[in-house]
């Protein structure tokens, strides 16, 4: 196990280690000379001002000595410099990464358990009307882009039905705090958490039914019911812990991807996380923030994928560990 | 015969069928149907939709047609999703191929090189790549093919791992056949089901990506498309519903009759899997 855990943290490093040096390519291709742009912010475009700033930055360098820079810098936790903020990069994401945190983390979880639980539903009613239902709306889910679901759901549950607040993620100047302020953060995201997790919810609930008729159809299931085996009991002791696996796999894999969708969901509801800030950033031709926020997306969705391999095996011990 | 035969034994394709054949026809007949370029002002801003018959779709907050811009925009989203698709099954196949067929030590590299792509969020990679390279349509279509080709390869991999070992294809090799033929005339035909199922619903996830880059300004701005509508429309949702609604309605139509296209294709292709929905 020691030894598993040591390869799986050596691979995802590399993986990182990779990530950093497509981001220094990335930034390399970015239109505009930084030092340039620097030296425009600073409202001087005196050549012998910008020659100083290149050097100062370390411009002028063979790019292998840049590229160098940069990677120790990154794993000393420089990301650069905002354009326009003159703030360092990280704080920035810092600063928005909980929000982003909080957001995904509540629509994955929302997602995993209407899905699974819209899956039984219509494995077990397969050929019924509600499972006519299910799969029609999850087919239909599956193909709304999620902004669009977004900006409608606003439409019809904030500015006509009123039900819940249409942007930001608590209500600005009330002063709530405690447990006034997680209520208050908790309504502003059901929204933004459903719309987000619809589309995975509609992922979850097609493979649960596909998984979990593939299961009824084995013997073992033939003889509990031979056995006079409660449906019921069927269902939950026999079929779902079989079925569930693959919707477990498939789920880890697509965790990051979460991170992704993010950028849409945050730019509508104007939630102050990362995926708004990459919006902002990209409005403002920000680079270093637009970089700084793909690099950290990716070391996230890298430590989810970690951390889900590892679970993986601890819920299925069959697994090998290889 | 028998393909199509069976194709239309499955009620859910069909309608996708029809449904990507109207859509394709307004992208064909946008031009005649829609005469005036989308982006000009042709009536009064805001109009509703149904308040005057000759835009029944209504108008932006520019006098635009919406009816218009989705006739027009349909050429893009079709245009971008099929084009990328391809790229990325390109790619895909070929770095797949090449990983299956030679094994050891080049397999193991190029499968790093395909997990990598894999792992990195596709959606905020494709962002920054149509960032830095300006948006246009050949650098969203390419965008597009580089985050969505590493499923093709890992795919077509499989494939080749197994038909490999297969007898007909060492006799291929005993024959003295070159490796690109053995590749292009042997295993590949035998690998191309499961290439085209994949592909045919990568179309949809590629029409979903292209609308919402443009819906995050990151579009062509030369050409109408469905995502940049609804971008538009944004700040404009209290006042004018419409003009965010039938723009997604269209890319939920396109992407809907997609899927089941795929679905039923999948179900032609793999027979041993049908009536299992019944």
């Amino acid at each position: 196990m020691m030894s598993f855990t040591l390869q799986r943290v050596m691979k995802a490093f590399v993986v990182i280690l990779g990530v950093v040096i497509l981001n220094f390519f990335l930034i390399k291709m970015a239109p505009g000379d930084p030092a340039v742009i620097l030296a425009g912010e600073a409202g001087s475009g005196d050549p012998q001002f910008v020659e100083r700033l290149r050097a100062e930055f370390g411009l002028d360098q063979p790019v292998l000595v840049q590229l160098w820079n940069y990677v120790s810098g990154v794993l000393r936790g420089d990301l650069g410099f905002s354009y326009r903020n003159q703030v360092p990069v990280l704080d920035l994401i810092l600063d928005r990464l909980p929000a982003t945190l909080l957001l995904t983390g509540a629509a994955f979880v929302f997602s995993l358990v209407t899905g699974i639980l819209f899956g039984v539903l219509a494995a077990r009613n397969r050929g019924n009307v509600l499972d006519s239902i299910i799969t029609t709306l999850a087919l239909i889910f599956y193909a709304t882009p999620l902004f669009w679901i977004a900006l409608m759901a606003v439409l019809l549950f904030s500015l006509n039905l009123g039900w819940v607040p249409p942007f930001d993620m608590e209500t600005i100047g009330a002063g709530y705090t405690g447990w006034r302020r997680a209520l208050d953060i908790a309504h502003h995201m059901i929204l933004p958490v459903v719309t987000l997790g619809l589309f995975y919810t509609a992922i979850y609930t097609r493979l649960t039914r596909a998984s979990m008729l593939e299961v009824m159809g084995l013997d073992f299931v033939k003889t509990a019911r031979a056995k006079g085996v409660p449906k019921r009991r069927i269902i939950r002791r026999h079929v779902l812990r079989n079925a569930i696996l693959p919707v477990f796999t498939f789920a880890s894999m697509q965790a990051g991807q979460l991170v992704g969708g993010a950028i849409l969901t945050e730019t509508v509801f104007a939630w102050p996380g990362i995926g708004r800030l990459m919006f902002d950033a990209l409005m403002q031709r920000d680079y270093p923030v637009l970089l700084g926020v793909f690099l950290v997306t990716a070391i996230v969705v890298v430590a989810i994928n970690f951390i889900a391999d590892l679970l993986y095996r601890f819920v299925d011990p069959r697994i090998a560990i290889a | 015969m028998d393909f199509v035969k069976r194709f239309s034994k499955n009620y859910g394709a069909v309608v996708g069928a029809i449904i990507l054949g109207l859509i394709v026809l307004m992208a064909i007949a946008a031009p005649v149907l829609f005469p005036v370029d989308p982006w000009r002002t042709v009536a009064m801003p805001l109009l509703r939709p149904f308040e005057d018959a000759q835009y029944p779709l209504g108008t932006d907050m520019l006098g635009r047609d919406i009816a218009a811009g989705i006739a027009h925009g349909a050429k893009v989203s079709l245009l971008i999703g099929t084009v990328s698709t391809l790229v990325a099954v390109l790619i895909g196949v070929s770095v797949g191929a090449v990983a299956g067929f030679y094994g050891g030590i080049i397999d193991d590299l190029l499968m790093r090189f395909t997990e990598f792509f894999q792992i990195i969020p596709a959606f905020a990679m494709a962002v920054v790549l149509v960032a830095i390279f300006s948006p246009s349509i050949t650098s969203i279509t390419l965008a597009i093919a580089v985050v969505s080709w590493p499923g093709v390869a890992r795919l077509v991999r499989a494939e080749f791992l197994s038909l490999r070992e297969r007898e007909f294809v060492q006799a291929a090799v005993v024959v003295g056949q070159s490796v690109p033929r053995i590749i292009m005339t042997q295993i590949l035909p035998n690998a191309m089901s499961p290439i085209i199922v994949t592909a045919s619903l990568m179309v949809a996830t590629a029409i979903l990506t292209e609308s919402a880059l443009s819906f995050l300004g990151l579009g062509d701005r030369n050409v109408m498309s469905w995502g940049f509508m609804i971008g538009a429309a944004r700040t404009m949702l209290r006042e004018a519903w419409w003009m965010s609604f039938f723009p997604g309605f269209a890319i939920l139509l396109a992407v809907l009759a997609i899927n089941l296209i795929g679905e039923g294709i999948n179900d032609v292709m793999n027979p041993h899997l049908r009536g299992r929905k019944q």
